[in-house]
């Protein structure tokens, strides 16, 4: 069968192509990549089962209206450069974009075999294309126009940052980014595993922007090493960006969640990914030694998922994710669900922590927790869990790791009063333009919506670029 | 990277040494730390900004070794590098005209109370500081504090120098003399800061500590750092590091700073042992 003369009929008959992976018993021992990623034979295959629809509803549920059809019709017709570069005049980040995005909520909903057969497989096209132009050394570097004399710094280098960079660099600006920590690519760097997201491929994309001109400062706490402010005036920045991220883990509030051998999951994630813990002591940063040990992870979101499967690898006898819901409530990737459970990872459905409980060392040794049941839905529509009476028990475990969200980085707040925040913190913004309530200073990604995607924090790192651009221009006519 | 222009040693395994830092210097408030990491696979570690020279561009930072960390970076010289520092961080010191103002420093904690102590003095205060040490070889920084205070004290546990005692004798010797102190600051080993907080309770003087938990990123991202202050959850890096002596929980920041003392002697241990064959060769 070929793209050109195929019918709908065949088409549809071709199954969804699965996604070739590491054995769950092997992999659940190592921090490799757990997906190895299509074939150029798989990938044809999988593009092959694309209608080529007239008005692609795909495109309609990506959050930055990547041209579906079209690239999927290049990898159909084995032209796989093709493909990379039309995503990529969307979307900067689609090697990382393909891996973590949540396709399931988004094109892969929306795609119209959802409904009668499994969707087209796009994130895993979208990661093929990606990788390909990568490995085959096929990057191009995009063309930057001439200088246009104004300079922009960008506050934190995470996907909305990141994006944003990338796209004002192009359009003749002199952009800077500051980094807080001592590496680039926030969550992706410090948050999302090894093995969901090679860090190999952050660097590449961050070693792209480098060639373009971008300037990357890491060490370097807005706020705290240079104010907003001082930016604007004293180093004469003539716009700012603000993509500083969630902060400030939440905790549950509960007894004895100052034990030892309680985490926060970006705690426990930092220390794994970012400072290679699961290298001590080569590394010199210590974590809790999982081996043998009984690890439950609190929440069930991606964060949770990452940072169960990570104590698994870390050696963890048995590794529990405790959930207040039922599993079809919870918000991760149904990929990293699907994973998780391919890799031993026990899920304690239904049940609420109570108390954590230590020893006279006051070293953690079980969580005390009630049994739930789904009762009448709430304003969300969501069966609302209820306690069941008298059934209270205690959970052994050694480590306790707590995934129920991140508040707002307090930073930006307390050193610039002048930007307004919501009551929850977060900054406020005109969405057409990601525009702050201070003069010629943007934001977005997670500091603007809360805890959300890598890919609507890129998109709007990518519409703040735009509306700086735009005003910058105009100023400069004047 | 950041190049040492200086190092020397003040003291038995206390080190003062001097970096290149020239954004840091010029920002830093009495009361901030950074974090530093000496080299590419090392851990990051909070140290208290001793001083600055903002025309220099540098800071000073008096390191006493403790584990593997420490003991590496004091075993750097003037021209070695250090791989990242990143500040300053943490609140500054509260600093207002209290009065009579006691600035207690146990040990290392005198290098940490030190720049306190000076904008205390700057801020229009009478000073009062009191330098604490096992013996007098340990002593540090007694000039510098000295010439900053309107009286200066130094207390030796076994009293080779100075007051025959501990500070929280000293500083009750004070109070019962009838002086009037509106003010204390006390930074040093947990233990001496709970006592002290015990020693000002009674007579309600403000009194603030430096706290010291386990931290990663210091900068409000991860949570390890958390203290239990007035029963609440707050973070040593954003919120602090002083707190109110009389509402912290001190017994729980003694425990969890004991979470990775295994882990902490593998790597001393290994480290011993690297220097050791380094010293044979
Ligand atoms: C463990 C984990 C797993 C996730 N999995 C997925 C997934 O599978 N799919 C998905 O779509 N999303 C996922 N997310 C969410 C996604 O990563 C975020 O929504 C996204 O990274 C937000 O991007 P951002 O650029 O706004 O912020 P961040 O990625 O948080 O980057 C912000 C950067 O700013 C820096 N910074 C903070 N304060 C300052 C300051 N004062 N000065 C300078 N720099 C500063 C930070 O150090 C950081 O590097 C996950 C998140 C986590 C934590
Ligand atoms: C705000 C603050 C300011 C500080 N200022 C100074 C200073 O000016 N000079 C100085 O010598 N020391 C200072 N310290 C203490 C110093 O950070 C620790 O001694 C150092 O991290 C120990 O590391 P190590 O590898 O040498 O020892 P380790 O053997 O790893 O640990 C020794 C002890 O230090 C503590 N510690 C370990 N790792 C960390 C970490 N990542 N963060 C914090 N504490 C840790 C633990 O209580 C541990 O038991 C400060 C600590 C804090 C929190
Ligand atoms: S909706 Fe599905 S079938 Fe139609 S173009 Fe998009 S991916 Fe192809
Ligand atoms: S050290 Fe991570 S929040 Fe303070």
């Amino acid at each position: 069968m070929d793209a050109q003369s195929i019918t709908t009929k065949e088409r549809l008959a071709i199954p969804r192509q699965e996604m070739p992976s590491q054995n769950p018993e092997v992999r659940s021992h190592n921090f490799q990549e757990v997906n190895l990623g299509y074939t150029a034979e798989l990938a044809q295959q999988e593009a092959l089962r694309c209608l080529q629809c007239k008005d692609p509803a795909c495109i309609k549920g990506c959050p930055v209206n990547i041209k579906i059809d079209q690239f999927i019709k290049f990898i159909a017709e084995g032209n796989f450069l093709g493909a990379a570069r039309k995503i990529k005049e969307d979307n900067v980040l689609p090697a990382v974009c393909g891996r973590v995005c949540p396709q399931e909520d988004q094109c892969e909903k929306t795609c119209i075999l959802t409904k009668k057969y499994k969707s087209v497989a796009i994130g895993n096209l979208e990661r093929f294309a990606a990788d390909y132009e990568r490995e085959t050394g096929n990057v191009e570097l995009p063309a930057v126009q001439p200088s246009t004399g104004k300079k922009v710094a960008v506050i934190g280098s995470g996907p909305a940052g990141l994006s944003c960079a990338n796209d004002l660099v192009q359009l003749g600006h002199a952009v800077t980014v500051f980094e807080a920590l001592h590496e680039l690519g926030g969550v992706l760097m410090y948050g999302i595993p090894q093995f969901r997201l090679p860090k190999e491929i952050v660097q590449a994309e961050i070693e792209g922007m480098k060639k373009l001109g971008v300037v990357f400062i890491p060490n370097a706490v807005a706020g705290r090493s240079v104010t907003v402010d001082e930016l604007l005036e004293e180093e004469q920045f003539d716009a700012v960006f603000i993509g500083v991220g969630a902060g400030l883990p939440w905790f549950m509030g509960i007894p004895g969640e100052n034990l030892l051998g309680v985490y926060s999951a970006n705690e426990f994630l930092t220390r794994v990914n970012l400072m290679k813990s699961y290298q001590f002591p080569d590394n010199d940063t210590p974590v809790f030694n999982c081996t043998g040990k009984n690890v439950a992870v609190f929440g069930g979101g991606n964060t949770a998922m990452d940072a169960v499967r990570t104590a698994k690898r870390l050696g963890a006898e048995h590794a529990y994710i405790v959930y207040r819901r039922s599993e079809a409530e919870m918000p991760a990737r149904i990929e990293e669900v699907h994973h998780a459970r391919e890799e031993g990872i026990e899920f304690l459905m239904l049940m609420n922590p109570l108390e954590f409980i230590g020893n006279e060392a006051q070293w953690l040794t079980g969580a005390k927790c009630l049994r739930m049941e789904l009762g009448e839905p709430d304003d969300s529509g969501r069966r609302r869990p209820v306690p069941i009476k008298d059934s209270e028990f205690i959970l052994p475990i050694d480590t306790a790791i707590i995934s129920i969200g991140n508040g707002s980085n307090p930073l930006i707040k307390q050193t610039t009063p002048d930007i307004e925040v919501s009551k929850r913190d977060t900054i406020v913004v005109d969405i057409n333009t990601m525009a702050t309530s201070k003069d010629n200073v943007y934001a977005g990604g997670d500091i603007v919506t809360g805890g959300a995607t890598v890919i609507l924090a890129m998109g709007a790192g990518r519409t703040a670029a735009a509306a700086i651009h735009e005003k910058l221009m105009r100023k400069k006519e004047h | 990277m950041h190049k040492i222009v200086s190092a020397i040693f003040l003291a038995e395994n206390i080190k003062k040494i001097e970096i290149e830092a020239p954004r840091i210097a010029k920002k830093r408030k009495a009361g901030q730390f950074v974090m530093i990491r000496v080299s590419e696979t090392g851990e990051r570690i909070p140290l208290t900004i001793a001083g600055s020279d903002p025309d220099k561009g540098t800071i000073t930072l008096i390191v006493q070794g403790m584990g593997k960390s420490t003991r590496e970076l004091n075993s750097k010289e003037a021209g070695d590098s250090i791989h990242d520092i990143v500040g300053p961080l943490g609140e500054p010191s509260h600093i207002e005209k209290f009065g009579t103002a006691v600035s207690i420093g146990g040990g290392l904690g005198a290098a940490i109370a030190y720049p306190t102590a000076v904008a205390l003095k700057e801020g229009g205060n009478y000073v009062i500081t009191i330098n604490g040490a096992r013996s007098k070889e340990l002593v540090i920084l007694e000039e510098e504090m000295k010439a900053v205070s309107d009286e200066a004290y130094i207390t030796t546990d076994d009293g080779s120098y100075g007051f025959h005692g501990f500070v929280t004798q000293k500083l009750q010797e004070l109070i019962d003399s009838g002086k009037a102190i509106d003010y204390v600051l006390a930074i040093g080993p947990i233990p001496m800061m709970r006592a002290i907080a015990e020693v000002t309770r009674p007579y309600k003087i403000k009194t603030m500590v430096s706290l010291n938990p386990i931290m990663v990123d210091g900068t409000g991202m991860c949570g390890g750092c958390r203290v239990s202050v007035d029963n609440q959850i707050k973070f040593a890096c954003v919120d602090g590091p002083e707190f109110d002596a009389h509402l912290v929980d001190f017994k729980n920041l003694s425990d969890r700073n004991k979470m990775y003392l295994p882990e902490e002697r593998q790597s001393a241990e290994a480290f011993t042992h690297k220097c050791n064959l380094l010293k044979q060769a």
